[in-house]
């Protein structure tokens, strides 16, 4: 197995593997999801940048 | 069009400044520069591929019951059936659906010659290979396999030094002189360049070495230590600790229970479930209650907080 | 000419880039369709310079790995934003208004990219290929595809990887994009939407 060049954490080992009934799936695609639910929640739940702007062009009725 | 979308009006609204350039450079940059960081905390994985050579050095008594196996026609590949040979043994069906009978042999493999009778016959300068060669073949069928047999049989209690294989004494006819030379033939490189390069020179389609090895332990070995086996969920995984393909969750999810788990007939039953759910995941639009969720579940109320504020702030 | 005139009809330049957006567009939910596709851009980038030095390049030098690692990376991102992406247009029921070819569409993307990517998987030419190869003939085989698309020919998967299945990706990511951009972002549920009355 050749150890990549300048990798910073090498992941070339066996997964560890999460055992749940008869779930079973490996750390790294558990951390992917579990990612892809949190970036989920914060992406509704921050405030989006122009907020100010955006009022403004509601009072002031612009249209395209 | 359904009453649902009929309200949808159109935006009379207020438009904000929004430049969508600039938006997609910004992405452009932030994706590339989150690609360039994973690459550098983690690189990619590349374990190396397996080859005939090596698994007829590590694993030679495997090695030598699988030749046997695909000279008496009883390996997976032999008894496969389409698209490479009239087996039965990998047939599926769903009810009145055959599909991979339908559509018949489309890359032929007769096992016994593609795998054990050509490369042999290849070895040069040796005469007495050649005499077990002719004298294999023109035994009638069930001599050969009788032969083919005993030897496999033998093969189990064979003992394996290192790359080298001592078989016991048996009844195997020229397999005695044959199988020998197909393991050094195997050891030394030669049957990995000769399953590749029989028909033509340039080659590209490895399926016959692929076939060869898939029908022996090593891979499956190796893919057991990387939890790439399908009772791992090994669909999903990657080499070492990488992540896979998870995306492909549901579609490895349906052969973890039954009745796809214990089934001959588990790819061609659970590539008809994720049809029937990859059409209905692209009519969502069109299938009441999926549809109609996120109206009872309002998580829009988040997304558009500050509009709805604004509507009642205006009022 | 008439297709010219049907194509500035769909989509004249101010709809096609235009440089606002209503004022409902308030939410970082919004950028993981533009992510998806810079991700995209990046696999595609990235599969251009391992295309330049061949498929075996990336096994035998520091930088062709970095490029595969890229690709890679790029893949992973580009599922990401994209099932975040599809995530969000469900619970904002973006289909409503005529945008059933806007969900549609950006479905059919996702379908097509998981055996691009499954193509490229078998394509590496190393354990892993040889590993996904082996199994996913059964799968292909089982359905009788096997008979025209031999996951274990490497020249085939590598042609319709580099070169079949972007072209379709592409062209239905841009059929997507299109289609929000005639349409417009679909507005935020109404109460009479959500009431179930009728217009």
């Amino acid at each position: 197995m050749t150890i990549p060049l300048g990798a910073v954490f090498n992941l070339n080992h066996p997964a560890h593997i999460v055992h749940w009934h008869f779930f079973e799936m490996s750390v790294a695609n558990i951390v992917v999801i579990v990612a892809m639910l949190v970036v989920f929640v914060l992406a509704i739940l921050l405030p989006f940048p122009g907020a100010e702007r955006r009022q403004a062009a509601r009072e002031a009725g612009s249209r395209p | 069009m359904t009453r649902y979308s009929a309200t949808t009006r159109e935006w009379k609204g207020a438009y904000a400044h929004y430049d969508l350039v600039k938006e997609l450079c910004v992405a452009l940059v932030t994706v590339t520069l989150l690609a360039v960081v994973l690459t550098i905390l983690f690189s990619s994985p590349d374990d190396k591929p397996s080859t005939i050579a090596q698994w007829s050095r590590t694993l030679p008594a495997d090695f030598a019951k699988t030749a046997a196996s695909e000279l008496d026609g009883t390996s997976g590949t032999a008894e496969y059936g389409a698209p490479y040979n009239n087996g039965t043994g990998s047939v599926q069906h769903a009810a009145f659906l055959k599909p991979q009978e339908w559509l018949g042999v489309s890359h032929p493999i007769d096992t016994a010659n593609a795998y054990v009778i050509e490369p042999l016959q290849t070895i040069p300068g040796d005469p007495t290979l050649t005499r077990a060669i002719v004298s294999y073949q023109s035994a009638p069928g069930k001599q050969q396999k009788a032969w083919a047999e005993a030897y496999a049989k033998s093969v189990e209690g064979a003992k394996a030094s290192g790359a080298s294989l001592r078989v016991p004494a048996g009844r195997y006819g020229p397999l005695a002189t044959m199988m020998p030379a197909l393991l050094a033939l195997a050891q030394s490189g030669g049957l990995d360049g000769s399953l590749l390069s029989d028909s033509q020179f340039f080659q590209t389609d490895y399926t016959k070495p692929l076939l060869f090895m898939a029908d022996g332990g090593l891979l499956e070995e190796r893919a057991e230590q990387q939890h790439l086996l399908g009772e791992q969920w090994g669909m999903m995984n990657e080499t070492g600790s990488y992540p896979g393909q998870s995306w492909l969750w549901l579609y490895t999810f349906w052969y973890q229970i039954e009745p796809f788990k214990s089934s001959t007939n588990a790819d061609l039953l659970v590539v008809l479930v994720m049809t029937v759910l990859s059409i209905a995941f692209v009519l969502i639009p069109f299938i009441p209650g999926i549809r109609s969720i996120p109206r009872w579940i309002p998580v829009h109320r988040l997304i558009w907080r500050e509009h709805y504020r604004a509507v009642e702030q205006s009022r | 000419m008439r297709t010219r005139e049907i194509a500035v009809d769909a989509l004249p330049p101010e709809k096609l880039l235009p440089d606002g957006q209503p004022t409902y567009v308030d939410s970082w939910i919004y950028v993981f369709g533009v992510a998806t596709l810079a991700a995209l851009i990046t696999i595609v980038g990235s599969g251009m310079i391992l295309a330049l030095k061949g498929p075996a390049w990336w096994h035998y030098t520091g930088v062709g790995h970095f490029f595969n690692s890229i690709h890679l990376w790029a893949v992973e991102l580009f599922f990401f934003t994209m099932v975040v992406h599809l995530w969000g247009k469900y619970w904002m029921s973006a289909w409503r208004g005529g945008r059933a070819r806007v969900w549609m569409t950006g479905a059919v993307a996702f379908l097509i990219a998981v055996p691009a990517a499954l193509t490229g998987y078998v394509s590496q030419q190393n354990f892993d290929a040889q590993w996904i190869s082996t199994q996913a003939k059964d799968a292909m085989n089982a359905v009788g595809a096997g008979a025209f698309f031999n996951v274990t020919n490497f020249g085939q998967m590598y042609s319709w990887h580099i070169l079949l299945f972007p072209i379709a990706v592409v062209a239905i990511v841009t059929a997507h994009v299109l289609l929000v951009r005639k349409h417009g972002v679909v507005p935020p549920l109404q109460a009479a939407e959500l009431r179930g009355e009728r217009a």
